[in-house]
């Protein structure tokens, strides 16, 4: 038995990484995951990547803000301590917008940064876990479970017939920089 | 260089059948509307209303093509690729500028000159038909009976032939732009190379620039003097906003319309993703600008501020004021907030309609309330005169649209960014 765990094809060029993808799907081998230093287009169509839910999260986010601070300033200005400013009625509707407005804002763009963060837990003081460090430089890497995926030489063969400069059989998922 | 894709560029818009007919009885609607409005119509201020209304389609109008020519000068200036495969719309808009542009002249020069007899403050005088809240004799001569202080102290600005003059010299230099872009787009069709779209970007550049300063104005002199005792300064881009976002709305429904009849085949889900993002954010600042401009005054609270929303809240307008809100905020904010909906062409569709209405009724309340005043109505003469012009704009927009050899840009340096483009 092998102990491998993972197989990843590294490529040089983003065509060709692309190639070893429809290679290993023709030949009905499931893919990992797919590492790049740069975005491609197509690729989570490719993939059957599931469409984000960041924008969902946002608009919660979003929602929460604005009752936090509507309920904040209702319970200081309106509830607790109402004062005469300017002879407007204490529930100055008007007022409430810019600061909604803006703690909606606020609450968005920090809480769409935690849920990036939580969903690929980098945090911070935490190593990032990454599966190739060049896939953060100059390589494409495509990376295969090499459990259950058998026999080990024909995904090497494909990959390397698709062009992958380098082909690694990793005995650990992944390495870290601080290693 | 090859490049290989199944479009035919060739294509040219035949501009016939339905759409002809259709707007041809849209247009003679209109015509029937507005000689309804001056001759039938037995309401007491029937002139001014029609007046009213024909100041406020014109300048609809105006806007939405001056709203093209300012979209090809950004999309110029900004490098933009992504356009490239429906510029050609933008470009039958600013061709079409000059129409709207005579008409407004029109308007504006026989509601400004033609008078009849009104009562003001207890005198008989005989204001013109639109704008006499300053254009009227004895206004700002001193010793007359209606002699008017403030008035007199903004005469430097609203005078007839300075008022006059400028609007004309603005409209005409915003049209020479517009046609400058168009003419420069056609001359790369036949000859290629980067000598056209240099000069395109340049002229786009100085346009700019001019439109930038002289927008507000514009709006200043046309709408806001209605209303001559009162100003804003946000008011030009508050005006801005409106004009850009209904352009914005009848590029994508003109788009999402000859989409459906089988045209731009190169046009998909992706350049419509970008015309609703940018639908959906300039509705936002429109609302931003709008909030702003009332949110100063209330909490000012100033009365010779003040009047002007305090006429917009009497109840003949309370209600058009929050509607207003709905559909030019609450409609597209909640109705393309999702990707998907972005990327429909149908729900693309039902936005832009539901905002070219929206920003109808935006107008009327800017404009109403300073020549109706208490008497406005919505009926009979609102909806032909409006029917009428968006007959004359298909109309004339889309003859202009046959015109062109093809319905692309076909040497554009950017096409095939806009044939790959993706996101």
């Amino acid at each position: 038995m092998s102990s491998t765990k993972f197989i990843l094809g590294c490529f040089e060029d983003p065509d060709l990484m692309m190639d070893g993808i429809t290679k290993l799907q023709k030949n009905s081998i499931p893919i990992y995951d797919v590492y790049t230093p740069m975005p491609i287009h197509g690729i989570e169509a490719k993939l059957g990547v599931k469409e984000s839910r960041l924008g969902y999260a946002a608009f919660c986010f979003g929602c929460l803000g604005a009752t936090v601070v509507f309920s904040i300033v209702y319970y200081t200005l309106v509830h607790d301590w109402p004062m005469n400013i300017g002879g407007k009625p204490h529930f100055a509707m008007p007022d409430f917008v810019p600061f909604t407005f803006e703690w909606t804002i606020l609450f968005t763009a920090f809480g769409m940064v935690a849920t990036f963060f939580a969903a690929t837990h980098l945090f911070p003081g935490r190593a990032p876990r990454v599966m190739d460090l060049r896939a953060t430089d100059d390589r494409f890497v495509i990376a295969v479970d090499a459990k259950g995926n058998i026999p080990h030489d024909d995904i090497t063969r494909l990959l390397e017939e698709a062009g992958a400069v380098e082909v690694k059989h990793n005995k650990r998922k992944y390495v870290s920089y601080d290693e | 260089m090859g490049t290989h894709h199944p479009h035919s560029f060739d294509e040219r818009f035949e501009f016939a059948g339905k759409a002809k007919t259709f707007s041809l009885v849209a247009i003679v609607i209109g015509v029937l509307g507005i000689v309804y409005g001056f001759a039938i119509d037995t309401h007491g201020h029937h002139a001014v209303r029609t007046f009213s209304n024909l100041l406020l389609m014109s300048y609809y109008f105006v806007g939405v093509c001056v709203a093209g020519v300012f979209f090809l000068a950004y999309q110029y200036m900004a490098q933009a690729g992504w356009s490239v495969g429906l510029l050609r719309i933008p470009q039958a808009f600013a061709r079409v500028l000059g129409v709207g542009v005579v008409l407004l002249l029109i308007v504006v020069g026989a509601g400004l000159f033609l008078t009849h007899k009104e009562s003001h403050e207890g005198h008989e005088v005989m204001a013109p038909y639109l704008y006499s809240h300053w254009a009227t004799d004895g206004l700002t001569t001193e010793g007359s009976p209606i002699y008017d202080a403030i008035i007199a102290g903004k005469s430097a600005f609203l005078n007839k032939p300075f008022f006059y003059g400028s609007l004309a010299v603005m409209l005409l230099l915003y049209t020479w732009f517009g046609k400058l872009l168009v003419d420069y787009s056609n001359s790369e069709d036949s000859l290629g190379g980067m000598l056209n779209y240099n000069k395109s970007f340049k002229m786009s550049a100085i346009f700019l620039v001019i439109f930038g300063f002289t927008f507000p104005i514009y709006s200043f002199g046309t709408i806001m003097s209605l209303e001559a005792h009162w100003f804003s300064t946000m008011f030009g881009w508050y005006n801005l906003a409106a004009a850009h976002v209904t352009g914005l709305a009848a590029i994508a429904l003109t788009l999402s319309i000859l989409k459906e009849n089988g045209y731009f085949s190169w046009v998909n889900e992706n350049h419509m993703h970008d015309l609703g993002k940018l639908i959906f954010g300039f509705s936002i600042f429109w609302t931003y600008v709008w909030f702003a401009q009332f949110f100063l005054t209330w909490y000012a609270n100033m009365p010779e501020e003040s009047v002007y929303f305090y006429k917009r809240w009497e109840p003949e307008y309370k209600w058009w004021f929050w509607l207003n809100i709905v559909l030019n905020f609450c409609a597209p904010l909640f109705l393309l907030m999702k990707n998907d909906n972005k990327r429909s062409f149908t729900r693309m569709k039902i936005v832009a309609i539901v905002i070219i209405i929206g920003h109808w009724l935006d107008y009327y309340l800017m404009i109403m309330p300073g020549t109706m005043e208490q008497h406005r109505e919505f009926g009979l003469t609102e909806v032909t005169t409006f029917v009428g012009f968006v007959g004359l704009f298909s109309f004339v927009m889309l003859s202009a649209l046959s015109k062109f050899e093809s319905l692309v840009p076909k040497k554009h340096p950017f096409l095939e960014e806009s044939l790959h483009h993706h996101i």
